[in-house]
């Protein structure tokens, strides 16, 4: 089945500068109780984003007006914890269509790939020049450029980065692992006979 | 790349690829599937959109945990999104063909605690679950790991799933354990140790003479919290422990197949000098009971220990996160945990809600009372553990000292049915994640042993349970 294709995006991001995010920051599990994989957008970083009395929490960076945009730039060890495919829906139905941290964690690496969403690992470095652009400038646009493999800042500084071939090839063509999976079916019915 | 000397996860690995292709990530034949309700219903409506059968039925079980309750379980589930989603799976597992231990079913429970108790978890296997700490599985000498929705669906698709082989780690213990230090003291101090993401790329071998010494309950302790440091998943080469914890088991091979089945695992192991891309070695006695004291579980310390001042950080970017993770957790960088009240006490989770654990920490409260200042759940894994707990009498040792026990199910580990703790609560548990509202919306969590829990519940604080011992 079709997904959206990723070549190349250029946007503003929105950044959250902490370390160690997990998969129940990014979704609660009390929201996980849906059975589609839409509508999770609304309970992105849910307890953080809002009080208990559901009103927002003016001090989040997703509720800072001067901050928007399609990209998310995190601290390290992104996404870890829980395997939740749920955590890489919430924030592509937020909006978001690429991750930038200076580390991800595996489960959800793969799972964002497998959603049209694009987890960018940049260096610590580069990653702390980021935060310092959005910083100087909320609105500074960081371009992503897949089939080139690499990000770039309005200063002209870039960084190439690292992607497997097969998974960008799937990314730019909207393909999924399904579909490849299932065009080795008789290989596979072989292979559970013979072990 | 070929290894000369190879490890025990290569040998799995390498007889489960059925295609392996320049460029494109191996496809991984898949053992045993396991399923529930909560990252499921999405991998099934993606079948019926492509029209496709699941590809191997027989090679998926099925069971609710997540978001079950854990009283009343004979009348419906009142919440009704958990009750939807558990009525999604009843309605898709006879749709494809799975088998479902639903609530109710003398199998049904924890899905990483019915596996193995079953006898569906054996040596050698490949085995996969949209759930991270499917990871504990691999105390039987075989590769387990948590995928996500769209890996489900692949797998009932295809029965493999495409996956990058990680790099290894041997992780060695030493020596012998001292006295009130158990399997989950064990894996709290490597992860801190190691760290929230230490392992993360790789797939780790426990191995060394405290592991040698371990039961089975206990071996799937730490191969459960793997996924704390990051790794893909642990695994610990089988022997007679293994074997004796299988044999009879209702899904085990039996008989004389069952003798076959032991000796082509008993080859289950790495070669001698195998190549790991990493090797950590740890001394038994250097391990203490442990006690997580922040938001990740790699915030853990010796329950002695003071929690580190912000100085004492190894790096110092790390000092937001660490001032962010203290402020939630109400407690001071530099101060004492000892001592340190509690409100609630869980003793759950498929890190710790085996019978092994509920007889630990029976031992610890025979005749005791808790302490008023605190609630007690009692949560245990299975239909199955519940029963034994019952017919060995556990029940009325819980009773008497003034703990519930309650029903099967995933329960406070992750808050998704009732069992929530309440905000700015403290709660002792045993499960494996210390998250903030992991527990609850702005629960407090300190991840610790069922002995160091149990301790708790009789004190009503953080106490060094060899104290009590």
């Amino acid at each position: 089945m079709s997904k959206e294709k990723f070549t190349t995006l250029k946007s503003s991001a929105v950044p959250l500068a902490i370390d160690n995010i997990d998969t129940d920051q990014i979704i609660p599990a009390r929201f996980l109780k849906a059975t589609t994989r839409e509508g999770f957008g609304e309970n992105l970083f849910r307890d953080w984003r809002y009080n208990a009395d559901q009103s927002p929490k003016a001090d989040f960076a997703l509720n800072i007006p001067k901050y928007s945009g399609k990209i998310l730039v995190a601290g390290k060890n992104f996404g870890c914890g829980s395997s939740r495919e749920h955590a890489a829906w919430a924030i592509y139905d937020h909006g978001f269509r690429v991750v930038i941290s200076s580390f991800f964690a595996d489960i959800f690496k793969n799972n964002a790939l497998n959603n049209a969403l694009l987890p960018v690992q940049v260096s610590d470095g580069f990653l702390k020049k980021i935060f310092a652009a959005i910083e100087n400038n909320p609105k500074t646009a960081i371009t992503v450029d897949l089939s080139e493999q690499k990000i770039s800042l309005e200063d002209g500084t870039s960084e190439s980065f690292e992607i497997n071939p097969y998974k960008k090839t799937c990314l730019t063509n909207g393909y999924d692992d399904i579909d490849y999976l299932l065009s080795l079916r008789d290989e596979i019915k072989h292979f559970e006979l013979a072990h | 790349m070929t290894r000369q000397r190879k490890t025990l996860f290569d040998k799995i690995w390498d007889s489960h690829v059925v295609k392996s292709s320049e460029g494109y990530p191996d496809a991984l034949y898949i053992d045993r599937h396991f399923i529930h309700e909560v990252t499921s219903p999405q991998a099934f409506d993606g079948l019926r959109k492509r029209n496709v059968k699941v590809f191997n039925p027989g090679g998926t079980t099925a069971t609710a945990d997540h978001n079950v309750p854990t009283i009343d379980q004979h009348l419906p589930i009142k919440e009704a999104l958990s009750r939807h989603q558990v009525e999604t799976l009843r309605k898709n597992c006879p749709e494809f063909g799975i088998e479902l231990y639903d609530l109710g079913h003398p199998y049904q429970g924890i899905v990483h605690i019915i596996g193995p108790e079953l006898g569906l978890t054996l040596p050698g296997m490949t085995i996969v679950c949209g759930d991270s700490h499917t990871s504990t599985h691999g105390a039987f000498g075989n590769i387990s790991f948590g995928i996500g929705t769209s890996e489900v669906e692949q797998v009932l698709a295809t029965q493999c799933v495409l996956q990058y082989r990680p790099k290894t780690m041997l992780i060695e213990i030493s020596g012998t354990l001292s006295k009130g230090v158990v399997a989950k003291d064990i894996i709290l101090y490597i992860i801190s140790k190691l760290s929230a993401s230490g392992a993360t790329g790789y797939f780790v071998e426990y191995a060394g003479e405290a592991i040698r010494k371990l039961s089975m309950e206990a071996r799937m302790t730490i191969c459960n919290m793997s996924i704390e440091m990051g790794a893909r998943g642990g695994l610990i080469a089988p022997d007679e422990v293994t074997f004796t914890y299988i044999k009879g088991r209702k899904f085990a091979p039996q008989g004389e197949t069952f003798e076959r089945m032991v000796e082509q695992w008993r080859q289950l192991k790495s070669d001698e000098g195998a190549d790991y891309d990493e090797v950590v070695k740890f001394d038994a006695a250097d391990i203490a009971p442990m006690i997580t004291y922040g938001t990740n579980p790699g915030m853990g310390i010796k329950v002695t220990d003071r929690i580190p001042t912000l100085t004492e950080l190894k790096d110092i970017s790390e000092q937001p996160s660490f001032s962010k993770s203290l402020e939630y957790m109400g407690l001071q960088p530099g101060s004492a945990i000892l001592g340190q009240s509690v409100d609630y006490v869980f003793i759950g989770s498929c890190t710790n809600a085996r019978i092994e654990d509920l007889r630990m920490v029976a031992s610890m409260v025979k005749g005791k009372k808790k302490a008023s200042n605190v609630e007690v759940w009692v949560v245990p894994g299975s239909k199955q553990v519940e029963k034994q707990a019952r017919e060995e009498g556990l029940d009325k040792i819980f009773e008497d000292a003034g703990f519930q026990l309650r029903q099967p199910g995933c329960s406070a580990c992750l808050g998704m049915n009732e069992d929530k703790i309440p905000a700015g609560k403290y709660c002792i548990s045993t499960s494996n994640r210390n998250f903030e509202g992991r527990q609850g919306p702005k629960s407090r969590t300190f991840l610790a042993s069922p002995l160091s829990a149990a301790a708790a519940a009789i004190t009503g604080k953080v106490t060094d349970v060899r104290e009590l011992v």
